[in-house]
């Protein structure tokens, strides 16, 4: 099987306010039914490429909210735990948040509010996609470009990809396996960064460590 | 010569210039204007020093020009970015009236300009309304708020809606500032330039030179407010702190405030400032002109705490700048701040002078935590708050504007920039 090059695209985000907040966990809920589906993605994945505080304890911004503003541990530690890679979709990632939503309202004496000036703001995200020119055919020229590769890119190749692929995956592996099973262990090392509790430079480092360890074995006459 | 892109390569690395050189290649050649009304003073003023040039630099045929008026209009648009950030002060239909003449005859001047631009940036209430009197423009025109807008006074706040409506966007700080308006409403945070005279590094003598020259001692802590005289920034509420600290440990203040051109209420708060604090020798009340950038950078380099103590705030850029220098910042609990200091991790938020004076016993107490905290500072705004990543967040802006509401937009590369590798 002849397999095309690796092609690196770019990525960058920009926010955009809905108007639409939340002071209490009922309303909440009722916003979450409605709000555009580009919420979901900016409060789960977006916070990556906008400016943020990184607080490795949480994964998306609803639950950073429920902690810091409900003052309310168990949804908190609920909503954090939301794989969001999982879903094959974003309208199944709505349902799930809202299901516990109200498994949380069913069970609380009070609805949980929080004072003005600390609502939910929805917020969605537009994304800029584009092709830096740049084209790997061999995985060796790869390994040297990762450590040089934008925010933006790492992004969209390994946090973005999750919504485009089979299964979920990160387009590093999909490509790889376009060359058989030469790469198995590499595809392994690659599938196995877990994408969640880190930043994005974080995570260059990690696929950099990949490459860079199995083409060291490579060399060394460890691996196929 | 270094080119400014190069130079910020240095700060940001070449990775981050890169993805900008790719985001601007669709928007080579295009005339972007921006419009505010002062050259000098003010966040505004400083952020659009430098991102013409670097926007130019990317091929981009970026443009800034300035409205004028009267002393009748500054005082109108005073009056209007105080009830924005809510005052409930009216504005008298004469002194509206000069506001719209105003703007008319800086349109009659720029005409050409505006009709032409393919982008236009209109910044906060003073220029707002000339998209009204450009009827045969081109472009796409966005209104860019700066200030905190989360509870405008209603009658001020719809008489300029009148005007931000038909813009094709607003660009606002934060979300908690934005207002119901049927354009998209994108949040784009301000930032600082690393490589300004306010912010590059500066040697240690330089800074004991600059302290010596004020009289600030060196052998006893500084805690430093830089900001306009302006009661928003609740000068006084920081030298009600000072006593409260004063109290417990030597302790010096210094509030520091250049003058906006744009600002006609700033020499009536210094006057007011000046008499509340007496003559305590430990307290410096400096009056800097609006480009004493330097000087302002050793001040806040030759503290030991920033404070920002505003009772509103769009956004403080001292504040940042305060954590790029490394130093711990106590913020007043308002607007973008919030954003801007994250509270126990590079300052604290306060929301009284009681509360302020507190935190910089603390601090004072554990010379250990303000060491971690500027640390964690300096990296918090390197990694988000430098003006590389708000140009980015510009650029990205346009070319969604340009390609549609989408939520995702792929452009395609021209050809001849297809390089293989």
């Amino acid at each position: 099987m002849i397999n095309e090059g690796f092609k690196i695209l770019d990525c960058a985000l920009i926010a955009i306010a809905t108007g639409e907040k939340a002071q209490n966990l009922r309303e909440f809920r009722d916003r979450l039914r409605n709000v555009h589906p580009g919420c979901l993605y900016y409060h789960f994945w977006g916070g990556l490429l906008h400016p943020h505080f990184d607080d490795p304890e949480f994964q998306n911004d609803f639950a950073v909210w429920a902690s810091r503003y409900l003052h309310d541990p168990k949804i908190s530690e609920q909503l954090a735990i939301i794989d969001p890679n999982v879903f094959e979709d974003i309208e199944d990632l709505r349902n799930e948040i809202i299901e516990i939503v109200e498994e949380r309202l069913f069970e609380s004496e009070h609805v949980p509010w929080v004072k003005t000036g600390q609502e939910f703001h929805f917020i969605r995200s537009q994304i800029v996609i584009f092709d830096t020119g740049k084209n790997y055919a061999n995985p060796l020229e790869l390994k040297d470009v990762i450590p040089k590769m934008s925010l933006g890119s790492i992004f969209f190749h390994f946090i973005d990809s999750r919504r485009r692929t089979p299964g979920n995956r990160n387009d590093f592996s999909v490509w790889l396996t376009g060359f058989s099973d030469k790469y198995e262990e590499l595809i392994e090392a690659l599938d196995n960064i877990d994408p969640s509790f880190t930043t994005l430079n974080e995570l260059r480092q990690e696929i950099n460590n990949a490459f860079t360890n199995y083409f060291k074995k490579v060399s060394d006459g460890k691996s196929t | 010569m270094e080119s400014l892109l190069e130079q910020y390569a240095s700060v940001v690395g070449n990775e981050v210039i890169d993805h900008l050189k790719q985001l601007a290649n669709p928007l080579k050649g295009m005339k972007i204007l921006h419009i505010n009304s002062t050259k000098e003073g003010g966040g505004v003023a400083e952020i659009l020093n430098r991102l013409i040039p670097l926007k130019r630099e990317l091929g981009i045929d970026a443009e800034w020009e300035i409205i004028t008026g009267e002393k009748d209009f500054y005082q109108c648009t005073k009056k209007m970015h105080n009830s924005l950030q809510g005052d409930r002060d009216d504005i008298s239909p004469s002194l509206l009236s000069v506001y719209e003449s105003t703007n008319l005859q800086n349109f009659e001047r720029l005409k050409k300009k505006l009709e032409e631009a393919d982008i236009v940036f209109i910044h906060d209430p003073q220029p707002a309304a000339l998209l009204h009197f450009c009827k045969k423009r081109k472009g796409k025109w966005l209104w860019r708020c700066h200030i905190d807008v989360s509870h405008p006074y209603r009658p001020v706040w719809k008489y300029l809606r009148q005007y931000i409506k038909d813009y094709d966007a607003s660009i606002w700080s934060l979300s908690a500032f934005v207002q119901p308006l049927s354009h998209p409403q994108y949040l784009i945070p301000p930032s600082i330039d690393p490589l300004s005279e306010k912010n590059i590094e500066l040697s240690k003598k330089e800074i004991s030179d600059f302290l010596d020259s004020w009289g600030i001692r060196r052998n006893t802590p500084v805690v430093t407010q830089v900001s306009r005289f302006d009661r928003f920034k609740d000068p006084i509420g920081v030298v009600q702190s000072y006593r409260l600290i004063k109290n417990y440990v030597p302790v010096q203040l210094v509030l520091a405030g250049g003058s906006a051109s744009d600002d006609p209420e700033g020499q009536e708060v210094l006057e007011e400032v000046k008499a509340y604090a007496g003559d305590d020798p430990d307290i410096h009340i400096l009056e800097l002109p609006p480009d004493a950038h330097r000087a302002i950078n050793a001040l806040q380099r030759g503290s030991d705490i920033i404070i920002q103590k505003s009772l509103k705030e769009g956004f403080g850029l001292t504040v940042t700048e305060g954590l790029w220098k490394g130093k711990p910042v106590i913020g007043g609990d308002t607007g973008g701040i919030k954003l801007q200091v994250i509270d126990h991790y590079c300052g604290f938020r306060v929301s009284t002078p009681e509360g302020a004076a507190m935190r910089v016993r603390y601090l004072l107490k554990h010379p250990g935590t303000m060491k971690r905290m500027g640390k964690n500072a300096r990296q918090f705004v390197l990694d988000n708050y430098l003006i590389t990543r708000q140009l980015r967040e510009y650029l990205t802006l346009i070319v969604g504007l340009l390609y549609g509401s989408k939520e995702k937009i792929e452009l395609k590369l021209p050809p001849s920039l297809t390089t293989g590798k």
